[in-house]
């Protein structure tokens, strides 16, 4: 596959990369962290947050940099009060529309929905609670689903169907009722396809996939598997 | 005409309630009733969680005394389990119980309730508090903090932090000790004993100034229950379920869990959002009995530490049916607690590194029974197939003196409160009898927040007469 080299600016400093790669990724190269919750390297992307929106001169509205390639001359901005206050907006969100209590789940301390959060400087949230009563799905012999942690990231959606070949996972209804489900929403325990290789539950950024047994802030997660199984298939 | 006299908030005591006394038309104390005002619900929200998130949640219910819960809450998920957990695992959750029983004593005694018990019952109330007491005998409060603080360090020591450490876990507990983490808990407790071992020798001899006190603080015949070892000394985790009578005579001995559930009924009270419990085969209210330090110590033929037992020759000497001896089983139970972690931490097998279990659901129901600083704690579980909670029952140590401190208060009022005119230290004392509880109320029901107080006079047909507020 050919590509061309191109340079552009993020954040005022001169950088240069392939025209086939996206912002996010050019900026990770250089060091520079931009917020991000349903992005994984190794995993398609679906651009579903919208944490990484950045500032891209010329453009009419935010960017977000997973799912944007890079074009000579481009001038990007990933950090300005504008974009912090869309993204601690988007982050109150998430907390508001589940129930999250990260003092009593298995991820505290390793979450990357609190981390985010954090990072944000997030301490309170303004927005109502909608305390919504999901269920937990128990049913698995070695993991369960908390509905009530998930943000809908789809990345257990996607390491299934992409990496593991299972496709277990997807997401039924829409909007606010959108929820992941196994299969034709059968308990997970109950999945024909489900190989209980447990690659959904390390990427899962919350506590929303979890290894049963698992205490409080106990879970920490491993994504570093993806990225050795797609060298390795690209090798081949 | 008779009158009502309500005392709400009560003050230093943990939690919300109120107290109510009816004067007859001669202005003589009629009845009296402890009321707690808060309600929390946490045996209903649990429904539908897993059930190795239990511990945690649970610890939730109190700040103060977050490890009794933790205890209670895991050992109800080892039966679930049906694991019976390492030798090292309980040994290390009892030191754990054993710091916590002994800040939280040294929180009841030295900063609720020593500011009576040294200033006076009838002290200017705006001395009548930790300030004063740090006025007046700073050597004393110094203790105090000291003695909690050691209680705490030792806490997080173990689990991480202080307040609701997650290392008690279904199965046993989070990580092993390290060489490190003994030998700083050990430098802990020499100074903590010397506190401990002052508090008790300068207390003890002051008691017979405290007769009338004595006398009428709860001064009279119940059953007791608590845990305890097979060797009759203080077991506050793994004990037997032990019930005895007013005489101090064996009723009942238990080492299976589940049977409280055939030993204690919950009476529903109008007045009240806290339930009364009673020994079931005695019916309510002739099944009513006392837990915590009191009925530990009547409970036990020794506390089992050397110098425990020494001071313990002081229980002997007391009139123990007296409600006012909570303070002295206190301070010989804190004795105990260091004299035990020191023992416990020079076992062979404190070191091993495997101390967790790990197993599936196995029953569809767990009950967890530990000693709590206040009394015995139970928490029984019932979960689905898939390790999800369907149900959740807490009895509360506070609970169970429900309604010991409601007869309590309806005593102390008889002896002390007099015709229709408010008195601070006549108010005091209808307190004091429920400090000597410690109860934690926020536990019992449950609800949150702090306990000021406060006293109105009513007439017979319920207008208010007069009114006095404080905290």
């Amino acid at each position: 596959m050919n590509s061309n080299v191109v340079t552009l600016s993020i954040n005022g400093k001169e950088v240069s990369g392939r025209d086939d790669e996206t912002i996010l990724e050019l900026a990770l190269e250089n060091g520079i962290q931009i917020p991000r919750l349903c992005y994984l390297e190794g995993l398609s992307i679906v651009g579903a947050c919208r944490l990484c929106m950045v500032e891209v001169l010329g453009a009419k509205g935010l960017i977000a940099a997973c799912a944007t390639r890079i074009t000579e001359g481009m001038v990007v901005q990933t950090d300005s009060e504008r974009l912090a206050e869309y993204r601690r907006s988007i982050l109150e969100m998430l907390f508001a529309e589940g129930f999250h209590v990260c003092s009593v789940c298995v991820a505290n301390g390793h979450c990357e929905l609190q981390t985010q959060a954090a990072h944000a400087g997030i301490d309170h949230i303004d927005l109502p609670y909608l305390y919504p009563r999901r269920k937990v799905d128990a049913s698995h012999r070695l993991f369960g689903l908390d509905a009530n942690r998930c943000i809908l990231c789809t990345r257990c959606v996607r390491v299934c169907s992409e990496i593991e070949g299972a496709r277990t996972w997807s997401v039924s209804g829409r909007g606010i009722e959108a929820h992941i489900i196994s299969d034709f929403a059968t308990p997970w325990g109950e999945s024909t396809t489900c190989t209980s290789c447990g690659k959904c539950v390390q990427v899962c950024p919350t506590g929303a996939l979890f290894m049963k047994g698992a205490s409080t802030a106990e879970l920490e997660k491993r994504t570093d598997f993806l990225s050795w199984i797609t060298a390795m298939r690209e090798q081949r | 005409m008779s009158r009502t006299l309500t005392i709400d908030p009560v003050t230093r005591i943990e939690g919300h309630a109120k107290i109510t006394i009816q004067l007859d038309e001669a202005g003589q104390v009629r009845d009296a009733h402890f009321h707690v005002t808060q309600v929390r619900g946490f045996e209903k929200f649990v429904e539908g969680r897993p059930f190795q998130e239990m511990p945690s949640l649970m610890a939730r219910i109190c700040g103060i005394c977050p490890v009794s819960h933790l205890m209670a809450s895991a050992k109800a998920c080892d039966m679930i389990m049906a694991v019976h957990i390492r030798h090292t695992a309980a040994m290390l959750r009892r030191i754990m119980n054993m710091a916590q029983i002994m800040q939280s004593h040294a929180l009841s005694y030295f900063y609720l309730s020593a500011p009576d018990l040294l200033l006076g019952m009838d002290a200017p109330p705006e001395q009548r508090n930790i300030f004063g007491l740090l006025e007046a005998d700073p050597e004393m409060a110094r203790a105090g903090v000291k003695l909690r603080a050691t209680g705490q360090k030792i806490i997080e020591i173990l689990g991480g932090k202080r307040i609701h450490p997650a290392w008690v876990v279904a199965g046993g507990v989070a990580s092993p000790l390290t060489e490190e983490k003994r030998a700083e808990i050990l430098a802990l407790l020499p100074d903590a004993l010397v506190l401990a071992q002052q508090a008790f020798e300068r207390f003890a001899p002051s008691l017979e100034r405290f007769q009338a006190e004595i006398e009428s603080f709860a001064n009279f015949p119940t059953l007791f229950m608590g845990l305890c070892s097979k060797q009759n000394t203080l077991e506050f985790l793994n004990g037997d379920l032990c019930v005895i009578g007013p005489n101090f005579e064996p009723l009942e001995r238990t080492s299976n869990a589940e049977d409280y559930d055939e030993l204690i009924g919950e009476a529903v009270l109008p007045y009240s959002y806290l339930k009364s419990p009673y020994y079931k085969p005695l019916g309510y209210p002739a099944g009513v009995y006392r837990v915590g330090p009191l009925a530990r110590l009547n409970i036990v033929e020794r506390p089992g530490t050397p110098m425990a037992d020494r001071a313990f020759a002081e229980w002997h000497k007391v009139d123990r049916q007296s409600s006012f001896h909570y303070h002295l089983a206190r301070l010989i139970e804190i004795i105990y607690c260091i004299e035990r972690i020191g023992e416990l931490l020079h076992e062979p097998d404190i070191m091993n590194a495997n101390v967790r279990s790990h197993a599936p659901v196995n029953r569809a129901q767990g009950v967890g029974i530990s000693e709590a600083p206040r009394g015995t704690l139970i928490h029984h579980y019932g979960v689905d197939d898939d390790g999800l909670m369907t149900y959740a029952n807490l009895i509360i140590a506070t609970g169970h003196n429900n309604p010991a401190m409601d007869r309590g208060v309806l005593q102390v009022a008889q002896r002390f409160v007099k015709g229709d005119e408010l008195q601070e230290g006549m108010l005091n004392r209808v307190e004091a009898v429920i400090r000597a509880y410690d109860p934690c109320l926020s536990c019992s029901t449950h609800a949150a927040g702090q306990m000021p107080m406060q006293i109105e006079l009513l007439s017979a047909e319920g207008d208010v007469l007069s009114r006095v507020a404080r905290g």
